[in-house]
């Protein structure tokens, strides 16, 4: 095959990666602070793709520019969570945390599908079929834009994590519990406010995820995977891991479409998972946990 | 000798207790002969939960390592059985035999490269998930097995229960699903009481100090593995000859290993009866709320699984324990709920 189609491909594949990243960052920022795994993570972002979906059929609203509203009710849903249902079980153990956020999982695919169906539902925007080219490369507008604004988002999360106080209180709770404590932080009021922001990271890249790909219901616990895989390949607990994560799995299943079949695509992005656990497992950006 | 196993097995239990398992014991035996055929499918359901239910038990009840892809293990053995038999005739015992060692085999692998390399916790439970979704897509790609159009049985009517190679009526598979459950039970038992029971539960409690005591953590948690995948096999080929059809797609899944974990949490992690009260509560709660559905003459797909998450809800959040701990507590079995 021509070097233009490797190009494309990975091209493609690096938008799409991104994307992933961004809602990998979600469940690292999570885990990272309030050291509970979310076992919903995909479920939430379906809520956000059915909401991207009504909205645009309904309202013919243009998911991109939904894009922060929808991170906003993905934020108060994910706060709510945290602060209701899930922070008397952090202490608790794993398999008990896990119980919870299945059994969480449970409701939401199947509150889904008692409102929607079973069928897939997508977006047709305007730009759906538009595409920029640049020499040999042929780039997806949806693919471009969806890129873009992970990109965008995740420079905000970063910066909002290193510069404002209540980023910074928030990396206290995690690098140190007992002190957070100490020194007077609300931990429990910015354990909701991270499950919170973890959300809104999951519900932005939902929202992108409508323009590359359909929606079902039974999506949620695909993704929740993926995310798992993007994650601890990155490095659990890294930000930075979380998008480059993202951004290997998204090459590895492009390429993996294109020199196999796309249908045993999951399964390079697991062997992957399965070399960076035995050769490093703390992920390729991640910290060992002392 | 006799005696010695059995004063060893019973040793220390309450006479409540017993009489609460022989009670149990003889209504199970009794049920084909008080239910029709839809409620002892029902029940084998049940018992299939309770057999995997025990299985994840000794891996995670008790020593302690969260596995959330034994769907893997059941896979492998209703795979290797189901092809022995559709493409030699080999039937489903020696199928078992031939099964239970690779599927031991892939245990032992997996918990060899975790934990030789220290992995551990949630990184040793995503990397069981990661091997299970592997098995899935590699099986839905291998043409040995049918890939994705499913490996098939053939079903024909048998004037008499074949017991040799599982072919007959739901009670046949009742009877088996019993025995498998029974012999499970008393396994973990025997397991429990003995040294490398005590040093399990010494590695769940605190893996350091169990080192420290000079356990050979390493290698007891590899017995760990190595039986919860063997027992775990026999579930898959159980379930190969009870179902009659295969697809990488739904046995492989990883709601196949959250069903298997459900009932032990649900019903106390670590206990022996624990998966046993988990899986009746929980494929009874599942057929309740089927009745009842039926019953309103709801028809609404999802509602039911919508219900059954917020009891699952309820449950976790009101009893972290399990119900069994508490209930036999509430029976007056204290300390005894082992």
């Amino acid at each position: 095959m021509a070097f233009d189609v490797y190009l494309n491909v990975a091209v493609a594949g690096i938008l799409t990666g991104l994307v992933y990243g961004l809602m990998a960052l979600g469940l690292s920022v999570i885990f990272g602070v309030v050291r509970v795994v979310n076992f919903a993570h995909g479920e939430m972002m379906s809520i956000a793709m059915y909401l991207a979906v009504v909205l645009f059929s309904g309202f013919h609203l243009d998911p991109l520019i939904m894009l922060i509203p929808i991170a906003v009710v993905l934020f108060v849903f994910g706060y709510a969570l945290q602060a209701g249902l899930i922070n008397p079980f952090i202490t608790r153990p794993e398999y008990s945390q896990f119980l919870l956020l299945v059994a969480i999982a449970i409701i939401i695919v199947n509150t889904l599908l008692i409102i929607f169906g079973p069928d897939a539902r997508t977006v047709q925007t305007s730009y759906a079929y538009d595409s920029f080219q640049l020499g040999v490369l042929i780039v997806d507008a949806s693919k471009l834009y969806a890129g873009a604004a992970a990109i965008l988002f995740a420079a905000l999360l970063f910066a909002f994590f290193r510069f404002t106080p209540v980023g910074k209180a928030v990396r206290a709770c995690a690098d140190n519990y007992t002190g957070a404590l100490v020194v007077g932080l609300d931990v429990n009021r910015l354990y909701a406010l991270t499950f919170g922001i973890g959300a809104a990271c999951v519900g932005a890249a939902g929202v992108m995820m409508t323009l590359i790909v359909d929606v079902t219901p039974m999506i949620g616990p695909t993704y929740t995977l993926l995310a798992f895989v993007i994650v601890i390949t990155g490095g659990l607990g890294s930000m930075p891991g979380a998008l480059l994560g993202g951004i290997l799995i998204g090459l590895t299943e492009a390429f993996a479409g294109l020199l196999f079949t796309p249908s045993a695509k999951s399964m390079f992005a697991f062997a992957i998972l399965v070399l960076v656990l035995l050769l490093r497992p703390q992920g390729i950006l991640g910290q060992r946990a002392t | 000798m006799m005696a010695d196993i059995v004063e060893r097995l019973a040793g220390g239990v309450p006479r409540r207790s017993m009489l609460l398992l022989a009670a149990l014991f003889v209504a199970l035996l009794a049920a084909p002969w008080i239910f029709n055929d839809y409620l002892v499918t029902v029940l084998i359901v049940i018992l299939y939960l309770a057999f995997t239910g025990q299985a994840w038990n000794v891996m995670m009840g008790f020593a302690g390592q969260l596995s959330l892809g034994n769907a893997l293990y059941a896979g492998l053995g209703a795979y290797i059985a189901a092809a022995l038999f559709t493409r030699f005739g080999i039937g489903p015992w020696l199928g078992f035999l031939a099964a239970m060692p690779v599927a031991a085999a892939c245990g032992a692998a997996i918990g060899f490269l975790a934990f030789r390399f220290g992995v551990a916790g949630v990184y040793f439970a995503i990397l069981t998930i990661a091997c299970a979704e592997f098995a899935r897509i590699g099986f839905d790609h291998l043409d040995v097995f049918n890939a994705s159009a499913g490996l098939f049985l053939p079903v024909a009517q048998y004037a008499h229960n074949d017991l040799w190679h599982l072919r007959g009526d739901p009670t046949m598979f009742y009877y088996v699903i019993l025995a498998a459950t029974v012999v499970a039970f008393v396994l973990c038992r025997m397991l429990l009481k003995s040294r490398v029971g005590f040093y399990w539960l010494a590695i769940r409690e605190d893996e350091q100090a169990a080192r420290a005591a000079g356990i050979d953590s390493f290698r007891y948690k590899m017995y760990a593995v190595t039986i919860s995948a063997a027992i775990t096999s026999f579930a898959g080929v159980f379930y190969a000859f009870f179902y009659n059809n295969l697809f990488p797609e739904q046995v492989f899944n990883i709601s196949r290993s959250i069903e298997m974990m459900l009932g032990p949490i649900i019903g106390g992690i670590g206990t022996l009866f624990g998966p046993i009260l988990g899986a009746f509560v929980l494929t009874g709660l599942a057929e309740t709320l089927d009745t009842a559905m039926g019953a309103f003459g709801l028809d609404l797909p999802g509602a039911k699984q919508v219900l059954y998450g917020i009891c699952l809800l309820i449950v976790v959040v009101a009893l972290p324990e399990g119900i069994w701990p508490w209930l036999s507590r509430r029976l007056g079995l204290t300390g005894a709920w082992r």
